[in-house]
């Protein structure tokens, strides 16, 4: 009997361990669903200020977590403004002066044309898995999915959110719903994914509604219209030259 | 008995000669410190409405909550209808368009790439349709280098910026900052001139710009961060401030509309009421301690007036003058060389604060650490007020003189008069 009791004990310990997510291995699903040798897309930015809505739409490349590339095409007041990252340097071409500006210091904080994201989130570049480290708190059924709530505290002190909580899709490693907070605790941003879908191999949101929960308004809504992942980009695209084109 | 009373005081010198001239020194002193300080509050007025307030403004119910950080994305969106409106209803009133905005000024190199940058306090203001502008924020007397702009994409750069930024005059700088929806803005300029304004905060990083620019660069064509009101005639008066702020907020603002239009009064903005009221209580506070100094003194005096008029007050008690008459008389007496010593010091003072109002008095010196905005040379301000206001403190410190030495006559025994007087 007491060996019996001792067993079931084990088995149990067993299950629950088991039941258990490696939170690492979460991290990895994500970056591995959202992080890509290059990719080209077409998004469309509909940013709901206190005042009025406005869209921009953009063609964007990426080239590995730090060369990217926009061109604005809309509205017209925007069409032909381009921006280019480059490991930590970010600039901007604006047509109408035609000058280059570097982007740097306190302008990094401003909002990336008006929208509820900042230079600094269009900044950050490094995967979840390299700057963050992950607890799984729980489980949680979001918009309909099932989900891990994960919480992630920055490794790296430089990083613009020091903590972020997830909900975490659990079939298809999509973060839905995200929550950023400052050192301070302080909620600066959430971010809502939906209308998931397969591409080539990989799961991804289409839809991203980011809330700069310091400032009022409805957030700004981001469309991804069309996504190729892993083709070839000229090296040409992510240089200063390329901007004045 | 009044003119018996005036004979006797001015046929004595002892009795007019000190309280006449302490008094009178007193007056003048008096009337030339309030002509300064109203002066100085004028030029504060002057200083703070051309610059910042105007005497009203009207600026969108969501930019008055955050008055003092200039949103203008919060500003009033395409408003000339609206304006035409207003000047009708109010012609009283000369109307101003401004817009401030926070900006980066980023300066190229030679390849047009970054080489330095700046944040700037930018003021957008309409520089070519009048001299309006030019002359509320005295910006020819600020120029300090080149010129004021005479064309687009010109622009006035704080003097201290330029040198801080290593740029000459013509150089061509890039405004850089959000547009009224957020969006990257950018304005290729040119500077024209320089300017210092000897305020601290405007002379750190100031830009002053054509309007019209301004709204090109910031997307907002016909619209305004705030429209500043003066008075046609300059003088501002708080009552009349206030009933067409309150006529104007009735009639064109609408509380559940944060866009919708509110007027402010000077006195709403940036702690100008509370600034310009301990202003007058100080006045006030000035006036009272005047009042004790000057009547402390001439107690003194009075006191030593009563020594010397010991044996008359004695004689007059003995042929049967009451002390209460005597009294009275003494008060009297103190009335009427008050009134003098007034009239002579209000004339002397109107004399010297004319001539600081026509020459100015040079207060550069008190200004260099000072954030607040008043001029260098400041004007003295004459009026009826200023030389009323030393009459009645000149005549009360002599009747409270004379008030407190009196007293002395009621301690006189009767019984001890005849003693007296024959020593």
């Amino acid at each position: 009997m007491k060996n019996l009791l001792i067993a079931a004990l084990l088995l149990c310990s067993i299950a629950l361990w088991a039941q258990k997510p490696n939170a690492a291995g979460i991290l990895s699903a994500i970056d591995k669903n959202m992080t890509s040798g290059s990719s080209k897309s077409s998004t469309r930015m509909v940013i709901n200020a206190k005042r009025s809505s406005r869209s921009v739409e953009s063609v964007n490349y990426a080239q590995g977590t730090d060369k990217f590339y926009t061109e604005y095409t809309a509205p017209p007041r925007e069409k032909g403004t381009k921006m280019l990252k480059v490991g930590s340097n970010l600039w901007i071409f604006n047509p109408g002066t035609d000058r280059t500006i570097q982007i740097s210091g306190n302008m990094l904080k401003q909002s990336v044309m008006g929208s509820d994201l900042s230079y600094e989130d269009f900044m950050e570049d490094t995967k979840l898995t390299e700057a963050y480290s992950a607890t799984v708190d729980g489980e949680i059924t979001y918009d309909k999915r099932d989900c891990w709530t994960m919480t992630l505290i920055a490794k790296q002190k430089d990083l613009a959110y020091h903590t972020r909580k997830l909900y975490v899709d659990k079939e298809r490693y999509v973060v839905l719903y995200e929550r950023l907070y400052a050192k301070s605790g302080k909620l600066l941003k959430s971010i809502k994914s939906s209308n998931v879908a397969k591409i080539g191999s990989r799961w991804y949101p289409r839809y991203i509604l980011f809330k700069d929960e310091l400032k009022e308004g409805k957030g700004t809504e981001y469309f991804i219209d069309s996504i190729q992942f892993d083709l070839a980009i000229p090296a040409a695209t992510f240089t200063k030259a390329k901007l004045k084109k | 008995m009044f003119k018996f009373l005036l004979k006797g005081v001015f046929r004595d010198r002892h009795r007019y000669l000190f309280p006449l001239l302490m008094v009178s020194s007193g007056v003048l002193i008096m009337v030339f410190m309030l002509a300064l300080v109203n002066g100085y509050m004028d030029s504060f007025i002057r200083q703070s409405a051309g610059f910042e307030t105007g005497h009203l403004k009207v600026v969108t119910r969501a930019y008055a909550e955050l008055l003092s950080q200039r949103p203008f994305d919060l500003g009033m969106l395409d408003i000339q209808d609206d304006l035409t409106q207003w000047k009708k209803t109010y012609p009283q009133l000369d109307w101003v368009e401004r817009i401030h905005f926070g900006a980066l000024l980023d300066i190229p190199d030679a390849d047009g790439l970054t080489r330095e940058q700046g944040d700037v306090a930018g003021f957008g203001v309409d520089l070519f349709s009048s001299d309006r502008e030019r002359k509320l924020m005295n910006l020819d007397k600020a120029l300090v280098s080149g010129s004021i702009p005479k064309q687009p994409t010109e622009v006035l750069l704080s003097d201290r910026a330029l040198h801080r930024l290593k740029l000459k005059l013509r150089d061509p700088v890039t405004l850089i900052c959000s547009d009224v929806y957020g969006m990257m803005a950018f304005k290729k300029l040119v500077i024209s001139g320089t300017i210092n304004f000897g305020v601290e905060a405007l002379d750190r990083g100031a830009i002053i710009a054509d309007l019209s620019d301004i709204r090109n660069m910031l997307d907002m064509e016909g619209s305004a961060g705030e429209i500043l009101a003066f008075f046609r005639n300059g003088v501002y008066d708080q009552k009349t401030v206030n009933d067409i702020r309150d006529d104007f907020n009735k009639k064109f603002s609408n509380s559940d509309d944060e866009f919708s239009p509110v007027m402010l009064a000077l006195s709403d903005q940036n702690n100008m009421g509370t600034l310009l009221g301990t202003m007058q209580s100080l006045l006030g506070i000035f006036s009272m301690v005047f009042i004790i100094i000057l009547g402390i003194v001439l107690w003194n005096s009075g006191l030593m007036n009563g020594i010397r008029r010991y044996g008359e007050f004695g004689v007059r008690l003995a042929v049967g003058e009451s002390k209460r008459h005597i009294y009275w008389t003494l008060m009297l007496e103190a009335v009427i060389v008050g009134f003098a010593g007034s009239i002579i010091g209000i004339i002397f003072g109107l004399l010297i604060s004319w001539y600081f109002n026509i020459k100015g008095m040079d207060v550069s010196v008190f200004n260099r650490n000072s954030t607040l905005m008043s001029e260098d040379i400041i004007y003295t301000s004459i009026n009826i007020k200023t030389a009323l206001s030393g009459l009645i403190p000149g005549v009360l410190s002599t009747l409270l003189g004379a008030m407190l030495a009196g007293v002395a006559v009621f301690k006189r025994q009767t019984s001890q008069l005849f003693k007296e007087l024959e020593v």
